[in-house]
């Protein structure tokens, strides 16, 4: 009690702590910072009928949805890229730029919905990546809203279509007041006084995408093969957070050292500071390192994890990620002066790093403020590295954006460390 | 490499010159000079917080001086020349606990960058110079006070230094053990070693060093042999030491009268022939004081100390 009464640091950071990730799980699953995740989808039209624009105008009206017909310019002065295909929709869902693609077939204009199975309408295509298995609900069910509420003079139409075949037709005089009724509709629609959807953020999902208005064959197009799709997101999850824990307790020997006299000594004899914290650095990495690869072995050995076919982008992911992260440890440990400090400091900083980078729940349940905070820890790097050779099977070239970053971070991190470790040199 | 030639023609291992360090208002090393030769030991004593560790630290190279200068063996402290030459036995044990002698030594050999056959004959020659042969696996927690003392000494020894620096290395240790770390010590002295010793023992300086500088105030007040010392503060005289009961403020005006002083309780007087002691005590007992205790003495080293710095150098 006195000892903690003494170490102020860890005093308020066992208040800060609880705090901090209270207010992160709120935000979260509280909805307080930004209502149900953004998804990104890509829409093809392949019809381009009325009804079909006016199913991708519903989408792009829906707030929960960012809607992309075609890829974004590489610069402001580069031309305008060509519009999405089949084909490069579902490169670019591999690829990871988005979860989702709707593919509008052509025909779609002709038959755009069904009510009940087997009615002769069109299906369109949903394109998916099974790592985020909620990005494509939501598609579904807003794609079901948007066909409602954007294409009523469609409905109506569909709907007499309907009631000529099973109830025998209207009279003359019925059929023109229809008429006449599908004719306002259908100026609406091209007033923009239709089909605008409601903006809302509506969760709905549909347990059955072919029993909606509109027909929908889901495919998965990354994953579809995994035996266990989500073992490798969490290989990489969970074990980026034990690393992180490990090395701040394993640079942390530099707090008892210095307690000790031991590391006065070791700097009386030939080593100086810039060696001795490289020494560390180097045994941190190695350490971080044995450590991901037994999580990914014990991942192959109990969960059937493809660990053997995907070593060159395991070792290039796992040892960048090792040197961020035993960086990362460096510069904790430097920064604090008790051992208590740094258990209460590292326990705040690894535990909100993780919960916003991923480490915990995927990113794409979160909101895109916090998407984008995640883009600052070093866990929604390792994780993407990681996913990017596990889940996408992409070559180890493709993930030059992580380790350039991972490599950057961790060399910031050590020449910070290094800097403050300069209290440690001379009396 | 010119310095070195000079260090080694006149002898001189360690040179301390005009050594100034200040913390913020604090001067805690004042103008400090001092040199040791190959082969000889230097005792610095001085009472707690006179800047004993910041001139060892110094000498270390582990302190940003602001004035003046320390070679070792011709180069600046702090220096890998320096360092390499240097050995230092912090007060504090500066070893790891939860590993064995051996492996101890194995990890300072390699700071000190041995490796193979010279840091296996390294580890050998300083487990056998500690006698921890015995020991060597044993891991360096479970070991005696004085087991890890020489442990932790034997840890500076390793790249087998010119100069030593020892810093109170027999704080806690029992008589046995300090006997044989005096041992230890001589042997390296013999063998050509400079030595820098602080201690809180008199009778360590006086067996061990061969001269004796005392600090106080961040300054050198005294430097000498034990003689040189004793001769320069005493000169021939002898010390009576007297205890009285009565008022302090008595007694003191007493001491006072006849050019003593009153220590930790004790009057102080020096005399060059007994026959000055009973007029002392005559004017004593006409001041209305109660002698206690009395005693005459040949001067020592810790009567140096008490008598120049007014406390003891165990305070």
């Amino acid at each position: 009690m006195i000892a903690l009464k003494r170490d102020r640091g860890a005093l308020v950071l066992s208040f800060v702590l609880p705090l901090a990730f209270f207010s992160i799980f709120a935000t979260i699953f509280g909805r307080s910072g930004g209502g149900t995740p953004t998804v990104k989808l890509i829409v093809v039209d392949q019809d381009h009928s009325q009804a079909s624009r006016a199913l991708v105008k519903g989408l792009t009206n829906e707030s929960s949805l960012v809607v992309m017909t075609k890829p974004e310019a590489k610069s402001k002065n580069a031309p305008a890229p060509a519009d999405y295909t089949a084909a490069t929709a579902e490169a670019a869902v591999k690829a990871g730029d988005a979860p989702v693609a709707l593919i509008i077939p052509e025909g779609f204009g002709q038959h755009p919905i069904a009510f009940g199975p087997d009615s002769g309408g069109s299906t369109l295509e949903l394109l998916n990546d099974q790592s985020d298995a909620i990005a494509p609900q939501i598609v579904v069910g807003l794609l079901q809203k948007a066909a409602i509420t954007s294409m009523p003079s469609t409905m109506a139409d569909e709907g007499m279509k309907y009631a000529d075949k099973y109830v025998g037709g209207f009279t003359p005089a019925q059929k023109a007041k229809v008429d006449e009724g599908l004719k306002a509709l259908r100026e609406a629609e091209a007033d923009g006084k239709a089909g605008a959807g409601s903006g809302s953020s509506g969760n709905g999902s549909s347990e059955n995408a072919g029993a909606g208005i509109v027909a929908v064959n889901e495919r998965a197009v990354v994953g579809e093969n995994k035996k266990s799709p989500m073992i490798s997101f969490y290989a990489a999850a969970i074990g980026v957070m034990f690393l992180m824990f490990t090395a701040s307790g394993s640079a942390g020997a530099l707090l008892d050292e210095a307690e000790s006299g031991t590391l006065e000594r070791v700097l009386s004899t030939r080593v100086t500071m810039t060696s001795l914290l490289a020494g560390k650095l180097v045994f941190n990495t190695g350490l971080a390192f044995v450590q991901l690869v037994a999580m990914f072995l014990w991942g192959w050995a109990v969960f059937k994890l493809d660990f053997f076919s995907h070593l060159p982008g395991f070792a290039v992911m796992g040892l960048c990620t090792a040197f961020a992260v035993a960086a990362f440890g460096m510069l904790l440990a430097s920064l604090c002066h008790t051992r208590a400090q740094l258990g209460a400091l590292s326990t705040l900083v690894i535990l909100i790093m993780s919960s916003v980078g991923g480490s915990m729940f995927p990113r794409f349940l979160m909101p895109e403020s916090l998407q984008k905070a995640g883009l600052l820890t070093i866990n929604a790097w390792a994780i993407d590295g990681f996913t990017k050779v596990f889940w996408r099977d992409l070559p180890v070239t493709d993930l030059w954006p992580q380790v350039a970053v991972l490599l950057g971070v961790g060399v910031v991190l050590f020449v910070v460390a290094r800097r403050v470790a300069r209290r440690w040199e001379y009396t | 490499m010119r310095a070195s030639r000079q260090e080694t023609e006149t002898g001189t291992a360690l040179e301390v010159d005009g050594l100034v360090k200040r913390f913020g208002d604090l001067t805690a090393v004042d103008g400090v000079s001092l040199t040791v030769r190959a082969g000889e030991c230097l005792g610095l004593l001085g009472p707690n917080g006179a800047g004993k560790s910041t001139v060892i630290r110094s000498m270390v190279g582990r302190v940003i001086l602001d004035s003046g200068r320390v070679m070792v063996m011709g180069q600046a402290a702090g220096s890998t020349a320096a360092r390499m030459a240097l050995g230092w036995v912090p007060q504090e044990l500066s070893i790891y606990p939860r590993i064995s002698c051996r492996e101890n030594l194995g990890s300072f050999g390699r700071y000190y960058g041995l490796k193979g056959q010279a840091l296996k004959d390294a580890i050998a020659w300083c487990l056998h110079w500690a006698a921890l042969e015995e020991k060597q696996n044993d891991v360096a927690k479970t070991l005696s006070g004085g087991m890890k003392r020489r442990l932790n000494m034997a840890a500076g020894m390793l790249h087998r230094p010119k100069v030593v620096l020892f810093d109170e290395p027999t704080v806690g240790v029992d008589p046995q053990s300090r006997n044989r770390i005096f041992e230890m010590i001589e042997a390296l002295r013999d063998a050509g070693t400079a030595i820098v010793y602080t201690t809180h023992y008199m009778e360590e300086a006086e067996r061990l060093c061969d001269r004796i500088a005392i600090i106080d105030h961040g300054r050198i007040i005294a430097e000498g042999t034990k003689e040189e010392l004793v001769e320069g503060t005493f000169g021939r005289r002898s010390q009576v030491l007297a205890r009285f009961a009565g008022e302090t403020e008595a007694i003191e005006a007493w001491a006072k009268r006849h050019g003593g002083r009153v220590t930790t309780e004790t009057a102080e007087f020096t005399i060059e022939q007994a026959g000055e002691i009973a007029p002392l005590l005559d004017d004593a007992k006409k001041a209305g004081l109660e002698l206690v205790d009395l005693s005459l003495k040949r001067p020592n080293l810790e009567s140096v100390f008490l008598h120049l710095t007014g406390r003891e150098l165990r305070d």
